[in-house]
């Protein structure tokens, strides 16, 4: 026993002298002292490979977005909070554009296709601005949608059951595409609307 | 064409006796989403400012429209994930307020006895830990409204 106890000391120990000595390296490296990770970016529309229906029921790939520029964002229906007022917000921002506004592709992802029916999402895209189109697809195509956008969704506690109250945590940035598809900028849920309008139409004149 | 009912909507949403009561909590710029469906969530924002002189503490919500409110507050990452967890217990320290607002924090309606229709109004009831209620009445905006003004 008593053996058996200083072994364990011994190894307690040891723990503590490891983690002294560990403990500035991982504070630095991946600890609070770390520089905060940079975003992957999301592949060009071009190269992402997946296919949705729009809202009208029409097939849809990211491939027939390029030769305009692009706002896409990822959300649901069930949401009460963040895309609604994402969507009101692109809304806005294409009001504020005018005829410009017929210039842009604006597309709204739901990452919730169990709760978010192709009906469902129409009658949620009528309250918006009429040029948002709002994208489903099958559980894969939309993983491979997430995916290519190097974006992520989780759906919340209770997604199993039937006619489930559930969250979605999911990414709220809206992805602002140039014509050809690559990346331009990413518009953040609480950027100010002169910003971003300043953004899409620095995109607009390329 | 939308401002004109909005601002006769405010008026009836806060006549004086509602919004101040007794323990200095006055509910400004209150408004609601029009919900879609029967069992989409709805949300409510407003500005609570304590114009009292001791902290007060909100902990928790409740309306006859709902099977089940809380406060939530979303948070995103720096990864630019969001994602919403009850807020837990909030206190309006004297002279303070405090916003609940889009992309913050918020009330959130689950299980409406219907969806919230645009134009209509609800009451609902904010409890204080001191147990001094504050019943207020919102009306309810567009499903695309971004602020009590639109």
């Amino acid at each position: 026993m008593i053996s058996r106890r200083a072994f364990a000391a011994y190894l307690a120990g040891g723990a503590a002298v490891a983690s002294a000595l560990l403990l500035p390296g991982w504070w630095q490296i991946s600890g609070p002292g770390a520089a905060p990770p940079l975003p992957r970016l999301p592949l060009p529309l071009g190269e992402m490979s997946f296919s949705m229906q729009d809202h009208t029921g029409a097939e849809v790939s990211p491939q027939g977005l390029v030769g305009k520029p692009s706002l896409v964002f990822f959300g649901y229906t069930f949401c009460p909070d963040v895309c609604p007022t994402t969507l009101s917000d692109i809304s806005t921002w294409l009001s504020g554009l005018g005829a410009d506004a017929a210039r842009l592709n604006a597309v709204f992802i739901t990452v919730d296709p169990g709760r978010d029916t192709l009906p469902a999402m129409a009658q949620y895209m009528q309250h918006f601005h009429p040029a948002i189109s709002g994208w489903r697809g099958s559980l894969a195509e939309t993983d491979k949608a997430v995916a290519g956008f190097r974006a992520s969704y989780t759906l919340g506690e209770g997604a199993e059951g039937e006619g489930a109250d559930y969250a979605v945590e999911h990414t709220s940035s809206v992805f602002l595409f140039k014509a050809d598809g690559r990346l331009a900028a990413l518009i953040d849920l609480h950027e100010d609307r002169a910003q971003a309008v300043a953004k899409i139409q620095r995109v607009l004149q390329r | 064409m939308k401002h004109i009912p909005f601002a006769l909507a405010l008026f009836a949403a806060f006549p004086a006796p509602l919004a101040a009561d007794q323990q200095n909590i006055i509910a400004e710029r209150v408004w609601s989403r029009a919900s879609m469906g029967e069992n989409r969530p709805g949300v409510a924002y407003m500005e609570l400012h304590n114009t009292g002189s001791g902290t007060r503490t909100l902990t928790g919500v409740e309306t006859g429209r709902a099977a089940m409110a809380q406060i939530h507050q979303t948070s995103t990452s720096a990864s630019g994930v969001s994602q919403m967890a009850p807020a837990g217990d909030i206190d309006i320290l004297p002279g303070t307020r405090i916003a609940l607002e889009p992309g913050g924090l918020h009330i959130m309606l689950m299980q409406l006895d219907r969806p919230l229709a645009e134009g209509e109004y609800y009451h609902l009831t904010l409890i204080f830990k001191n147990g001094d209620n504050v019943e207020i009445r919102v009306p309810v905006l567009a499903a695309s409204a971004r602020g009590p003004g639109q």
